[in-house]
């Protein structure tokens, strides 16, 4: 469905990061892991179409994602941004229906079918009560809800989430991870494939997900989570000594050690990029 | 699906109705002012006058003078505070208002050169139109030149460059006017006036704002997904640069053609907006025809004011500000529902 091959990707002359490969296909869970700064979201935009690849080439569908027009990507790639607040207080139903813009003629309106697609999808994560409200008044959490009922009105086979998790607190973190977790197995068992970006290891067990590791721009390791994500490649990735442990549930949790043994592992260039 | 039906049917109920006595409030109010004036007319007379039964000197006063006037601040109104709600949703920001992108520095050095140079007054009409035109034009190119992330801002940018720089151009042709003739009807049009209005000076204007506004209505849906910034409008499937190419274009159509009309005439544009959002929302289908009601009848009455008040015509752009800008105040006290 989608396929990006030796991508290097950056802005103008500035290369971020290079020698990039990736495929989710129907059912294919990716997830992303990488400190910050590693070039996630640079990788985001160029396999969104935002930004061109300095090298090597995404495909969508078979063609490359540059010869396609917005409104084809925006049909077969639903993006999940990270909550934010629009200039203008519009209604949570609203923001969910311009999911369905691709779908509509340059001069359409959103009709009443368009309406009952993104109410139903706002019933999907439980979230229909909050129709009517004002977006730009819901809490993070909702907000995030709401930017995913969006992406799933938008009807597309592949799902594109960065980082939904990343601005919430404690609660809605848990929230909304809950519900990624059971839309990301339903959205594949539906043949949609979907790519999240996290900053939670733990999640992409919780997934039983493809992972990508991402260091410096570069594939640092990639595979099953249960292979990759080691106590060893994590250390190595995220410049802090961590264990990975399985808990009394079955569950497999990453546990950066937060005691002072771990301080010589503590580089100042880990704390920069942190 | 009983969900569904309220979701589909409350908001838009309530919009038809308010634009519906809103339109109705528009018809008296402009039935009104056409009675208002040094020749008081009597509500039958100004009926039988409208009817073509009045007697002579009662239809010449409504056909000649009231009713272009009248006509020419209900379309100078409507136009600026469509052009005003496309403005804020593109740029995505409320205090945003028509000139932002220097249409009129640029009608206002048009203008003043026409005027510097003793032109017609349909010539200083047309040259106003093209200076707007042109200033707007030239902001785009420029930014189009600039390979900039952030497409809005460079725009802005420009546009508060361009017309700074249209502004410094129109001071040096005021300080070599002619300080009789010439540097007061600068300073008149400057200000905004539809004093001298005629119905041969609305009538070019009406097509002009007729066909921005087309595009406008037609592109209601996008300009709403294009409020939320470019990266998620192009993410949602637009094609960014050419729609706010052609909702640009259009604003500035739009409010070239009447500020050629009747000079500048400021806060129109930025609060009746403000006030249509407080009304229906941000919705950009629902705030263009409300914002178009709302900004005719607003500046009729400001207009009525303006000829009224005063032995000699007040300024429209004096009276705009004096009542805009304490509105602003209290909108920007009052808070959030309509414009955070």
């Amino acid at each position: 469905m989608l396929e990006a091959q030796d991508l290097t990707i950056g802005y103008g002359t500035t290369a971020i990061g290079s020698g990039l490969s990736l495929k989710v296909g129907t059912g294919g869970i990716l997830c992303l892991l990488g400190p910050n700064g590693c070039g996630k979201t640079t990788l985001f935009r160029t396999l969104l179409g935002l930004l061109p690849p300095l090298s090597g080439s995404v495909l969508l569908g078979g063609t490359p994602i540059t010869a396609q027009s917005r409104a084809e990507i925006a049909r077969r790639i639903a993006y999940v941004p990270q909550a934010h607040a629009p200039p203008f207080p519009f209604e949570a139903i609203e923001v969910v229906l311009m999911g369905r813009t691709a779908r509509l003629g340059a001069f359409g309106q959103p009709g009443r079918r368009d309406r009952e697609i993104a109410l139903s999808a706002m019933s999907r994560l439980g979230i229909a009560d909050l129709a009517t409200r004002d977006y730009s008044r819901l809490s993070g959490g909702q907000r995030q809800l709401v930017l995913i009922a969006r992406a799933l009105a938008q009807e597309a086979p592949l799902l594109v989430m960065d980082e939904p998790t990343a601005s919430l607190d404690f609660g809605n973190q848990a929230q909304v991870l809950t519900q990624i977790t059971t839309l990301a197995r339903v959205a594949a068992e539906d043949g949609h494939g979907v790519i999240l970006s996290t900053h939670d290891p733990d999640q992409t067990f919780a997934l039983d997900a493809q992972v990508l590791l991402m260091k410096d721009g570069t594939t640092h390791a990639t595979g099953r989570a249960q292979d990759v994500l080691t106590g060893e490649t994590l250390s190595e990735v995220y410049g802090i000594s961590v264990t990975v442990e399985k808990t009394a549930s079955g569950r497999m949790v990453c546990l950066p050690s937060l005691g002072p043994q771990s301080t010589p592992t503590m580089t100042s260039e880990a704390l920069t990029t942190a | 699906m009983g969900q569904g039906t309220t979701a589909d049917v409350a908001p838009r109920r309530p919009v038809l109705t308010l634009t519906g006595g809103l339109a109705l409030c528009l018809a008296g109010l402009a039935f009104v002012a056409v009675m208002i004036g040094p020749f008081g007319l009597t509500p039958g007379q100004t009926m039988m006058a409208l009817l073509g039964q009045g007697d002579a000197q009662a239809e010449i006063v409504v056909w000649n003078i009231r009713l272009p006037r009248v006509g020419a601040a209900l379309l100078v109104g409507a136009a600026l505070a469509a052009a005003g709600a496309s403005y804020q949703a593109l740029f995505r920001n409320p205090l945003v208002s028509p000139d932002i992108l220097g249409v009129s520095a640029g009608a206002g050095l048009g203008a003043v050169a026409g005027i510097f140079m003793s032109l017609p007054v349909a010539a200083i009409q047309i040259s106003a139109f093209v200076g707007g035109m042109v200033a707007v034009g030239f902001v785009t190119l420029v930014a189009s030149m600039i390979r900039n992330a952030d497409r809005t801002l460079t725009l802005v940018l420009i546009g508060v460059v361009i017309g700074a720089l249209a502004g410094a151009a129109t001071s040096l042709l005021k300080v070599m006017a002619d300080p009789y003739d010439q540097l007061p009807a600068i300073t008149f049009w400057l200000l905004g006036s539809l004093a001298a209005i005629t119905t041969e000076d609305i009538l070019p204007a009406l097509p002009l704002v007729a066909i921005g506004l087309v595009p406008l209505a037609l592109l209601r849906w996008r300009i709403n997904v294009l409020s939320l910034g470019d990266e998620e409008a192009r993410a949602l499937g637009i094609e960014v640069g050419r729609t706010r190419f052609l909702v640009i274009a259009s604003a500035t159509l739009i409010t070239a053609s009447v500020t050629a009309l009747a000079g500048v005439v400021g806060w129109v544009g930025l609060v009746i907006p403000h006030i249509a959002r407080m009304l229906v929302g941000p919705g950009f289908g629902r705030l263009l025809p409300v914002s178009v009601l709302i900004g005719a009848g607003y500046l009729l009455i400001v207009d009525t004011l303006a000829r009224t008040i005063a032995q000699v015509e007040v300024p429209l752009g004096i009276l705009t500000a004096v009542i805009g800008a304490p509105f602003f105040v209290w909108l920007l006290a009052r808070g959030r529902r309509g414009w955070t």
